[in-house]
């Protein structure tokens, strides 16, 4: 499989204070990549570089074969980058099908569209007029993967998709997910639940106080493992 | 005070008023989309107004045709500005970008006063300023004024239709609710936010040449325009651009009442009901309702 995305030696800093240090991350076309770690390790910092959101050196990351490290977000969601943020992030000033059409801002072309959308999530249909925060949680969750594939993306990133939710709807959120995977869409997942980041990825990162303390095949790699390298004993 | 005489006081706040909606939607629409206060905004009119003065006397166009051209300009204005400068000065904080319009203001009100002296100017409309509709006998509008109010409804409407309905009207509330957010489905946000600004103020080109219509205008006049349009934006609610135009035609009926009781209370009565509005409901008198 063709390498989609690749960071190397990848750092991040919030002013002063280093978050990341030197991460090397890679991902193949169609897998998905499961990323762990205890609070504070730096996913979500890893997942802003990733996104634009926060600098970082050029070289840093590889996009398709291109450096894109420090491009601005609205122009790496154009070039197929989609990221469902965690705690969903919904436009509260937009409907359900507000939120889910401002998803394909970019207009990039691709299989995904509202209708697509609807018979992956048919909860969200009858609800499409209502303001987006009047739904559940779960219902939430399902408008911010749905805005993340109108943008067509061909890296769909969603951090912390379980957070807050009660465990029947993660189980029908993750079965959402595995069914767009199943397709052939390529995706960066970050989880606190290991056990659903290990049953829903090829390979998986964990991460330690800014650096990568285990990587490897999700289902080789062991509970013991995870467990040394998540607190670092 | 007969019916008649009613009738005309409350028409005339209400031509009055919808010059003043027409100066406060560009106040609402920044307000809205950066919580940016643009104290900038009633020399901005001004500057219109002379603009158009300045090609009416050298090139001999009609103030309506100055518009082409001044719309035009004024858009363009708003898109540099904003993109180059105020873009800088947005964060939590609303003081930087408060004292940046602030020193713009300054800045054309001294260049105005380099370029055309402290004189009053106005634009002649061929007599259009002084033509009038009677009504009933004894009950007469101008026809200057009617226009105003027509113009005003017509962008009312057409910001309303842009914001609620329009591909650029989605992004300006999804910018406006969570930038971030906004930037991860695709948006720029510092170009979403240079093109609300050059709408605001692509409007003031119009209500700048309708202003040197209808008065007099001097290079100093601009705060006192600031105020009304600021007015109308709070007695109406920030949020909706209805409510702009009410708040507008509100502060346009009050001072049109204080003419008519004493010449020299006009302006008071419309900041005491300001001030009223402020007190009793601090949140407008129509604020957001869903969309």
């Amino acid at each position: 499989m063709a390498e989609l995305l690749r960071t190397r030696a990848l750092s991040a800093f919030y002013g002063d204070f280093q978050a990341l240090f030197g991460i090397d991350f890679f991902i193949e076309e169609a897998q998905t990549v499961a990323i762990i770690g205890a609070n504070g390790a730096g996913k979500s910092t890893f997942l802003k570089c990733l996104t634009g959101l926060l600098p970082c050196p050029k070289e840093a990351i590889t996009w398709d074969g291109r450096a894109v490290g420090g491009n601005p977000a609205h122009r790496l969601v154009a070039e197929g980058i989609a990221m469902v943020p965690e705690g969903r992030r919904l436009f509260a000033s937009l409907s359900v099908e507000e939120n889910l059409v401002i998803g394909a801002h970019t207009r990039r072309h691709g299989p995904f569209t509202l209708e697509r959308v609807y018979a992956l999530f048919p909860a969200l249909r009858e609800r499409r007029r209502l303001a987006a925060t009047a739904l559940s949680g779960g219902q939430q969750q399902m408008v911010a993967i749905g805005r993340a594939l109108m943008a067509n993306p061909r890296l769909l990133i969603c951090d912390e998709l379980s957070l807050g939710l009660a465990p029947l709807v993660i189980a029908e959120i993750y079965e959402a997910l595995a069914k767009i995977t199943s397709e052939g869409m390529t995706s960066i997942l970050v989880e606190q639940d290991v056990a659903a980041a290990r049953a829903h990825s090829q390979r998986l990162y964990c991460f330690q106080e800014g650096r990568v303390a285990l990587t490897g095949s999700s289902s080789e790699t062991t509970m013991e493992q995870i467990s040394l390298a998540y607190f670092g004993v | 005070m007969d019916l008649l005489g009613a009738a005309d006081t409350i028409i005339q706040g209400v031509l009055l008023g919808s010059l003043y909606a027409l100066f406060a939607l560009g106040l609402s629409l920044m307000f809205g989309v950066m919580r940016l206060v643009n104290t900038a905004h009633g020399d901005l009119i001004i500057l219109a107004g002379f603009c158009g003065v300045f090609l009416n006397q050298v090139f001999g166009v009609g103030p309506f045709t100055t518009m082409l051209a001044v719309v035009p300009l004024a858009f363009a204005l708003g898109y540099v500005v904003q993109r180059t400068v105020l873009n800088r000065t947005l964060s939590r904080n609303p003081l930087p970008s408060l004292v940046v319009t602030f020193g713009i203001s300054i800045v054309i009100q001294n260049l105005l006063l380099e370029l055309f002296s402290a004189d009053t100017r106005s634009l002649a409309a061929g007599g259009l300023e002084a033509r009038s509709i009677e009504i009933v006998p004894g009950l007469a509008v101008g026809v200057l004024p009617v226009i105003v109010l027509a113009v005003a409804l017509a962008t009312s409407a057409g910001f309303q239709w842009l914001f609620g309905r329009t591909r650029l009207g989605r992004a300006f509330r999804a910018t406006s609710d969570d930038g971030e957010a906004a930037s991860l489905v695709g948006i720029d946000n510092h170009h979403v936010f240079a093109l609300a600004t050059a709408l605001a103020i692509g409007v003031l080109g119009i209500a700048g040449i309708f202003q040197a219509m209808r008065t007099t205008i001097s290079p100093t006049d601009g705060p006192a325009q600031l105020i009304y349009a600021f007015e109308s934006v709070i007695i109406g609610g920030m949020g909706s651009f209805w409510g702009t135009f009410l708040g507008g035609l509100i502060l346009g009926i009050s001072q049109a009442i204080g003419f008519r009781v004493n010449p020299g209370w006009g302006i008071l009565v419309g900041h005491l009901v300001f001030v009223a509005v402020l007190v009793v409901r601090p949140m407008g008198l129509f604020p957001k309702t869903a969309a």
